[in-house]
């Protein structure tokens, strides 16, 4: 909020901005130093990792949200200026928000279930598959049994008279 | 006065669907006629009192009458007429009434369409329609009822959602509940046949009309969902694995399923046991969906209010249906000895092999969604599962089906061999690396491998559908004369199959140029300020207030401009409504078909005179995603406009001039 | 042959189970990493006198409440008469954590509204709040006198919660110091 004393030196400051023609804006996030570019990149992709706590599914990089800025704020000095490991950092986040700020589930005794599982179910799903299409193929060569024998006829008998019907 | 007549239509509605639900079935047991001819207009009826009962609760809505609780807790005089409407299933009370009318009118629709089949199977059809139907009115009468009163009467209404006032929220519920509700016709044509004992061919011939076009409502539910929180959420995403999205896609995973599996019932008598279940298995998901909204078991941005009372019912609810049906399948499922066989290598085996990878991957998203659940109840705490994990299962398990939908399009019934296979699809297999992967290699150099390896893969996949359901048809047409004549001779069937196979080789390539090539500035601009963004300059023009009919706006204006010439203006919004709650963001979205420009508000800037925060994006091909649901349904309607479906149309043309009617097609 | 007909009513039975036990839960409740841990240490300034500061050691030996507040958040006007009369009609010890506010906008809602904090804490960037393990306001801690933290409420505490469950917690802390 700017009083009514600032106004004057403001309007002077925009003409002269856009007298200067088109300049990029800035926000926070924009106005960061990186030691490096792998570091920026780093930076963005652990943002990926964890999870915005007051939003709706989103990660820490995509959010908007005022505390998402704080913890982008929080990351970004514990990496570039304290020059902290990922892992120490969600380590700091974890102790304060519990499992659920990290976006990915970690990969530990009470989520083996959820990271193997769907190999499980594609294993389970192939075994299907493999028994069924070798049961099609015994099928093929196994001569009927007695009571198929009989269930055949009957069925053979009613067919026609359904055929009669119709 | 009204109102009242309201519940009193639902009260009659309940006793019809019990006359429904009970009298047919029972008929159908014992063989007596005149109780099986219940059904028919029982359904009618029923179909009736439901419609009076949404007329009326519409009509509240219309002339704003807050002596009812639920218009008052989602309406407003400020709220424009067509969105009042829309409030009607804008909360839990009335998208229950939906749900009902819903069903209602899909078992009119049966009821309707179902005089060539058989009078007992029918019967039973709409008994069990009429039973879950019992269930949802009963719910509403017990738990949610639309029209209880409120007093005392308040002067003004709470006012919808602000986040529902979009016309997203016109159209989207009612497509996927057509969908979802509609499963419950496979549902009851499943249960029929199991009660009936007679689960043959024809049975798949008369489902598969009914699945295919609920699975277009759901495709289209989805769909419409998906485009709707991109341009609603301010942030560009179409897509987040929450549990209520999830909880939609499920069913339409295993409704795919289901198609393909009545195929193959239909053509050779196979899978019938298979087909049962995933027609139980469809509407469980539905029901499990329904449960999962609204009991409050889970957190979702889609959440009704919860009530633990109205979750406890669902759930037996969906323990009693569920579970009883399949107690029948298990006592009465169908034998799978006899019948027809096939080889190893086959169409069968490929269309088997798809339906298990279908259902991997909803098995794979039930785990995922439940699993949070499953921590907190052994007490582990709260646990985060979103798009990552998601992301991560479910690519790998749909590429592995897409990979095998290229064979299965050109694969023989019966019996075929990886040697003929692999004569006709080495081109398309060579067609598609060289396509694919050429054009990821071009597009991503610049970026790192894994990137370029995703792209790859993504491209290869759906140019491989493309190339190998094109040629299906190719293949079917060569042993015609003529190219023109072959064309015209192949059954819309064969059409309806690669169109929708072409959509879902269109939505890949969108999902994977949009993830890959997404383009985002997150900046502050003041007006006059420009940027650049993958070759196209965007101009802030400055922020307007405006007054929208219930709402007060700040509208931002970009200019657009490429290459030097202007080519689209962007004006996102703001928007504060008067009803109170968070501000709203309505994305400025130049729509493309090789790309979306995209821009939104953030907040208004401190420093700079009529600064804000902007995100600003470039999404390549977003709308490729949509446009293969599109192509997706397109396939469904081409498939039922086969001759097959027309048999009853021509005997009853054919009948009045005397002659014999025509045998029955395709058997 | 008819064994496996029986699997998917049992893997249905199973998730039944699962989620009749879900219903008895409530996911909102994000349960906070540092109960059972002691109180995570700063040193802010105060509200009303920005050259003296507080911590969490000045409240050693002592139950408490630590209120986290802002003068922007409408929950917090929910609450705000529950706090009074806490700390007016019992022996609570309230201390407020103005968070990511302005100091002239606290002040103000303090003299308007009443004050029934013993101290109050000014944290403007959150810093603390982070520690804490803060999302949204109002949140509330119990913290016991050797500094552990016992218990956390997040949204508005109602004169029911009050009554039934922080006086009741406050004073068995008391009793076992």
């Amino acid at each position: 909020m700017t009083s009514r004393g600032l106004w004057l030196p403001l309007l002077a400051a925009l003409f002269a901005s856009a007298a200067a023609g088109a300049v990029d804006g800035g926000d926070p996030e924009s106005m960061r130093e990186f030691d490096s570019p792998q570091q920026q990149e780093r930076y963005w992709a652990l943002l990926g990792k964890l999870r915005c706590l007051v939003c709706q599914n989103q990660s820490l990089s995509d959010s908007d949200a005022d505390l998402a800025q704080d913890l982008r704020d929080e990351v970004y000095v514990q990496m570039a200026e304290k020059g902290k490991t990922n892992e120490a950092i969600v380590d700091y986040l974890v102790d304060r928000y519990g499992d659920f700020v990290l976006y990915r589930p970690p990969f530990e005794p009470s989520t083996y279930l959820l990271w193997l599982g769907p190999f499980l179910l594609l294993a389970i799903g192939f075994g299907v598959l493999v028994v069924v299409v070798r049961r099609r193929q015994q099928a093929l060569t196994q001569p009927l049994s007695e009571a198929e024998r009989a269930r055949v006829s009957e069925l053979l008998e009613n067919e026609s008279d359904e055929d009669k019907r119709e | 006065m009204i109102p009242e007549l309201g519940t009193v239509a639902l009260a009659l509605a309940l006793c019809v669907a019990l006359i429904q639900g009970a009298f047919p079935l029972a008929g159908a047991h014992k063989g007596i006629a005149p109780w099986m001819a219940v059904a028919r207009p029982a359904a009618m009826a029923q179909f009736g009192f439901v419609a009076l009962a949404f007329v009326i609760l519409a009509y509240a809505f219309a002339v704003s009458d807050f002596s009812v609780a639920f218009v008052a807790n989602n309406s407003n005089t400020a709220l424009p007429i067509y969105y009042r409407l829309t409030a009607v299933w804008g909360g839990h009370e009335g998208s229950m009434l939906l749900w009902s009318f819903v069903l209602a009118l899909w078992t009119l629709a049966v009821a309707v369409f179902s005089r060539t089949l058989p009078a007992e199977f029918a019967a039973r059809v709409l008994g069990v329609m009429g039973l879950v139907s019992i269930g949802f009115l009963l719910f509403m009468l017990l738990t949610s009822n639309p029209f209880e009163r409120l007093s005392p009467v308040p002067a003004q209404g709470t006012d919808l959602n602000p986040l529902l006032q979009d016309i997203g929220m016109i159209i989207h519920p009612p497509m996927l509940y057509m969908g979802y509700v509609g499963m419950a016709v496979a549902f009851g044509f499943a249960i029929a046949a199991l009660l009936g004992g007679r689960l043959d061919p024809a049975w798949a011939r008369w489902s598969r009309p009914w699945v295919t076009v609920a699975w277009m409502f759901l495709t289209a539910g989805v769909a419409l969902g998906s485009w709707w929180a991109y341009y609603e959420l301010g942030w560009g995403g179409w897509w987040f694995w929450d549990p209520v999205e999830n909880a939609s896609f499920m069913p339409w995973l295993v409704a795919t399923a289901l198609i393909h599996s009545l195929a193959v019932t239909e053509k050779r008598g196979l899978f019938k046991s298979w087909t049962v279940l995933l027609a139980i298995t469809a509407f469980s998901l539905s029901l499990l969906g329904t449960f999962l909204v609204r009991s409050g078991v889970l957190t979702s941005v889609h959440a009704f209010a919860t009530d633990p009372a109205r979750g406890v019912y669902i759930l037996t609810f969906l323990g009693v249906v569920v579970g009883g049906s399949l107690l029948l399948y298990a006592l009465r499922g169908p034998s799978t000895l006899g019948g027809s066989t096939f080889s190893k290598v086959s169409r069968e085996t490929l269309l088997l092999a798809n339906n298990v990878l279908l259902m991997v991957a909803m098995a794979t998203i039930l785990l995922g969604t439940l699993y949070p659940l499953v921590i907190d109840a052994m007490g582990g705490g709260k646990l985060s599962v979103g798009p990552p994990y998601f992301n991560t299962v479910f690519v790998p398990i749909m590429s592995v089906l897409m990979l095998l939908l290229g064979v299965g399009n050109l694969a023989r019934w019966k019996q075929d061999s990886l040697g003929r296979l692999w004569r006709h699809l080495r081109l398309a297999l060579a067609g598609a690396v060289v396509i694919g992967g050429g054009g990821a290699i071009m597009l991503a150099s610049d970026t790192f491998a894994a990137k370029t390896a995703m792209v790859a893969l993504g491209l290869i996949l759906a140019v491989w559908v493309l190339i190998t359901s094109v040629q299906s048809l190719w293949t079917q047409l060569s042993t015609k004369r003529s190219v023109a004549a072959g064309l015209g001779r192949l059954p819309a069937g064969a059409y309806g199959m690669v169109l929708a196979h072409v959509g879902l080789a269109v939505t890949v390539v969108g999902i994977t140029m949009t993830t890959a090539f997404n383009v985002e500035e997150r900046l502050r601009m003041a007006p006059g300020d420009t940027k650049e963004l993958a070759g196209y300059t965007f101009r802030f023009e400055g922020v307007d207030r405006v007054r929208g009919p219930n709402y007060d706006a700040a509208t931002g204006t970009f200019k657009v401009s490429h290459d030097g010439q202007q080519v689209a203006t962007l004006q996102p919004e703001k928007r504060n409504y008067m009803s109170g709650g968070k501000p709203m963001t309505e994305a400025g979205i130049d729509a493309g078909l090789t790309r979306d420009l995209y821009a939104s508000l953030g907040q208004p800037q401190s420093g700079e005179e009529g600064a804000w925060s902007i995100r600003l994006y470039h999404k390549p091909f977003v709308r490729w995603i949509w446009l293969g649901a599109l192509f997706m349904v397109g396939g469904g309607l081409v498939a039922l406009s086969d001759r097959r479906y027309r048999v009853t149309r021509r005997r009853k043309a054919e009948a009045p001039a005397g002659e014999a009617p025509a045998p029955a097609e395709g058997a | 042959m008819q064994a496996r007909l029986w699997i998917p009513l049992t893997v249905f039975v199973a998730i039944v189970a699962l989620l009749g036990v879900g219903l008895t839960m409530d996911p909102e409740r994000v349960p906070s990493p540092l109960i059972g841990k002691p109180l995570p240490d700063f040193e802010v300034a105060r509200v009303d006198d920005p050259k003296d500061t507080i911590s969490p050691a000045d409240l050693e030996g002592q139950v408490y409440l630590l209120n986290v507040w802002a003068s922007w958040c409408r929950a917090c006007r929910q609450e705000h008469p529950v706090l009074m009369e806490a700390s007016r009609q019992t022996e609570l010890t309230i201390v407020g954590l103005d968070y990511k506010d302005e100091r002239p906008k606290a002040r103000e809602w303090l003299r308007r509204r009443g004050d029934p904090y013993a101290l109050s804490a000014f944290d403007p960037q959150g810093k603390v709040g982070i520690d804490l393990g803060v999302t949204g306001v109002p949140e509330t801690f119990v913290v016991d006198a050797e500094g552990i933290v016992r218990r956390k409420f997040v949204g508005p505490i109602t004169r029911q919660q009050l009554r039934s469950e922080i006086l009741p917690l406050v004073a068995k802390l008391r009793k076992s110091s």
